[in-house]
């Protein structure tokens, strides 16, 4: 590098370098970056276990410099409650797709939220299943056509999409859940404000904490990259609300 | 230490793996092995532990996967629909290459069935059953001593070979009271390190603790390493109790709390005179083939009786190490049943044995 230039951007040194193998304009690797750099900048690396879903995130398994662990479908609640309880110095994350957590792992995540279980969930919401081939998740939107609901999403056939964040925040044991999203270079800054205040959270004991980041699936939404950030404008933040639903004192 | 306690069996379960070093326990209720978390949810504060009531057999099994993996002995009790539930996490854990251990107090099933004493998980804990190629290491006590030591035992042969081992028990060990001694306990400073484990990067290399492998001669190559290390486990970890099956014209084979009864029988049998013994195997998985065929080749063996509480699961594994050398019967029960000394004694005087 030449004296005059000085750097001032790197790839956070907690993400592997090696390729990624999400599809183009997949909006994990943004989300990747966001929690590799709170992690930085709260010194938490070292002391961090990742516990990583089953579903497109399932390749994160390589993604990250940190000890890791691949959970079954939905359970990375309670297996972060395993690490958690039995090392309670370790920082302990897992990240989740809407499939795994919000269909298979319901039981798990409502009842580590409700013991206030001291880990973070980082929950990437794009309404759809991506690893399997786009099939309606629980937090399809209405009318959304995937390979399941071939017709359009209907609440009278498949009930009604499920807002986690909302309904998380009826309990007493989280202690910060917010709901963001990651199409604009605002909503990315939105974000990572929310993931630092989610990882304080459990720094400072004080419970459960959660971020869903609403987010795209270009592939198996059928929609270009570019189309699908403003379908997060349009359709998805209009029936999922940004915002901090539950921030407890002392945060 | 040192002493005779009278305990319960459910409860002997606990106590065992504390002083196994096991401070971790996840569990949920379901009868008949309840005794088993309350005595931990009481016990384990008293000496630094940590009891978790999970929300489901799922939870509870996922849980042990977390706290296996960062480096901790933990235990669960269940019974058969609970450790049914379980069978994927399982599978995970045996992936993964977890050290675990695992206690199913058998019941009555199959689907709900009843609380009574059962033995027909057998197939589920040896084959096993939940998916891809695995082996539990699989124990199996007699009485609440001998679940002492196996329980000890256990923790040990998981920790040597990173891999599930399951403590099959049935309902009448969880509640019978016996007076028993804990002759050992670990030494928390012993305990094997771990370096596998994930527990913060902290300036080595990464751990990742996976049964991923989207490679498939990865995925292949980490198969043949269990398979190999299975070989180990089959070469030097059988057990069982030969009782006077050396020279015996009739051998019964049965386990855990069958082979008690039977263990009784003989005592009837050979106080009258007749030559019959026991062959009881003490680990399912590996199960002890060499014996049996070494007791089939003998000229005096005229058959096998084989006695479960089910409709005939171990005396699969019996007829292929037998192999035809020596016919192989079987006698069982279920529903919770069990039969009596006499009720076996019945079975084996209507038999006809050859040249008897």
């Amino acid at each position: 590098m030449s004296p005059e230039l000085k750097q001032i951007f790197k790839p956070s040194p907690i993400l592997t370098p090696i390729q990624r193998n999400f599809c183009p304009g997949c909006t994990h690797g943004i989300i990747h970056r966001l929690v590799a750099e709170c992690l930085e900048e709260l010194q938490l690396a070292e002391k961090t276990v990742l516990v990583i879903p089953v579903g497109c995130a399932t390749l994160s398994v390589d993604y990250f410099e940190l000890d890791t662990i691949q959970a079954s479908h939905g359970r990375a609640p309670a297996v972060a409650t395993g690490v958690k309880r039995s090392n309670p110095d370790l920082f302990v994350v897992t990240y989740q797709g809407d499939g795994d957590l919000a269909s298979i792992g319901t039981a798990e995540i409502v009842h580590a939220a409700n013991r206030g279980e001291k880990i973070t969930t980082i929950f990437v919401n794009n309404g759809i299943y991506g690893m399997t081939g786009g099939q309606m998740a629980p937090t399809t939107l209405i009318g959304w056509k995937t390979e399941t609901s071939p017709y359009g999403r209907e609440a009278s056939r498949e009930g009604n999409p499920i807002r986690i964040s909302e309904m998380l925040s009826q309990l007493n044991g989280p202690a910060y859940i917010a709901r963001t999203a990651v199409n604009s270079p605002k909503a990315v800054l939105g974000t990572k404000r929310a993931i630092k205040k989610a990882f304080t959270a459990q720094m400072k004991g004080l419970g459960f904490s959660l971020v869903e980041i609403l987010s795209t699936c270009p592939t198996n939404w059928g929609f270009s990259p570019v189309q699908s950030l403003k379908r997060i404008d349009d359709e998805t933040i209009p029936y999922y609300p940004l915002g901090e639903f539950k921030v407890v004192e002392g945060l | 230490m040192g002493e005779k306690i009278l305990m319960k069996g459910a409860e002997v379960l606990g106590e065992s793996a504390i002083k196994a070093g096991c401070r971790l326990f996840f569990g949920y209720p379901i009868t008949p092995q309840n005794e088993a978390p309350s005595y931990m949810a009481k016990r384990l504060p008293e000496v630094g532990g940590v009891f978790v009531q999970a929300e489901s057999e799922v939870a509870a099994i996922n849980m042990l996967y977390g706290a296996a993996a960062s480096g901790h002995r933990v235990m669960t009790s269940s019974s058969s629909p609970g450790i049914s539930l379980m069978q994927e996490g399982i599978s995970y854990i045996a992936g993964a290459q977890l050290p675990v251990v695992l206690v199913n107090v058998m019941r009555g099933g199959p689907g709900l069935g009843n609380i009574g004493p059962a033995q027909g998980d057998y197939f589920q804990s040896v084959k096993p059953g939940g998916n891809g190629d695995y082996h539990l290491i699989t124990l199996a006590p007699m009485n609440l001593q001998e679940q002492i030591d196996l329980i000890y035992d256990a923790f040990e042969l998981a920790d040597e070979y990173r891999n599930p081992a399951m403590v099959l028990t049935d309902g009448l060990l969880g509640q019978i009271m016996e007076a028993v001694e804990f002759h050992r306990e670990k030494d928390l400073a012993s305990l094997p390190a771990k370096p596998w484990a994930a527990t913060g990067i902290n300036h080595r290399k990464k751990n990742l603790v996976s049964s991923f492998d989207l490679d498939y001669d990865r995925l292949e190559a980490i198969n043949h390493q269990i398979q190999d290390k299975y070989r180990i486990v089959k070469e030097k970890e059988v057990r069982y109790e030969s009782y006077f099956a050396d020279d015996a014209e009739v051998i019964l084979v049965a386990y855990g709390t069958t082979g008690r009864i039977c263990k009784a029988v003989v005592d009837i049998l050979r106080s009258e005179k007749y030559s019959v013994g026991l062959l009881r195997p003490i680990s399912l998985w590996p199960f002890p083939e060499k014996i049996l065929q070494q007791l089939a080749q003998k000229s005096t063996t005229k058959g096998f009786l084989v006695v479960e509480l089910s409709a005939g699961q171990m005396v699969e594994d019996v007829k292929i190490s037998v192999n035809g050398v020596k016919p192989v019967h079987f006698y069982g029960r279920m529903g919770g049943n069990v039969p009596s000394p006499k009720e076996i004694i019945d079975i084996i005087n209507t038999i006809h044995w050859e040249g008897k």
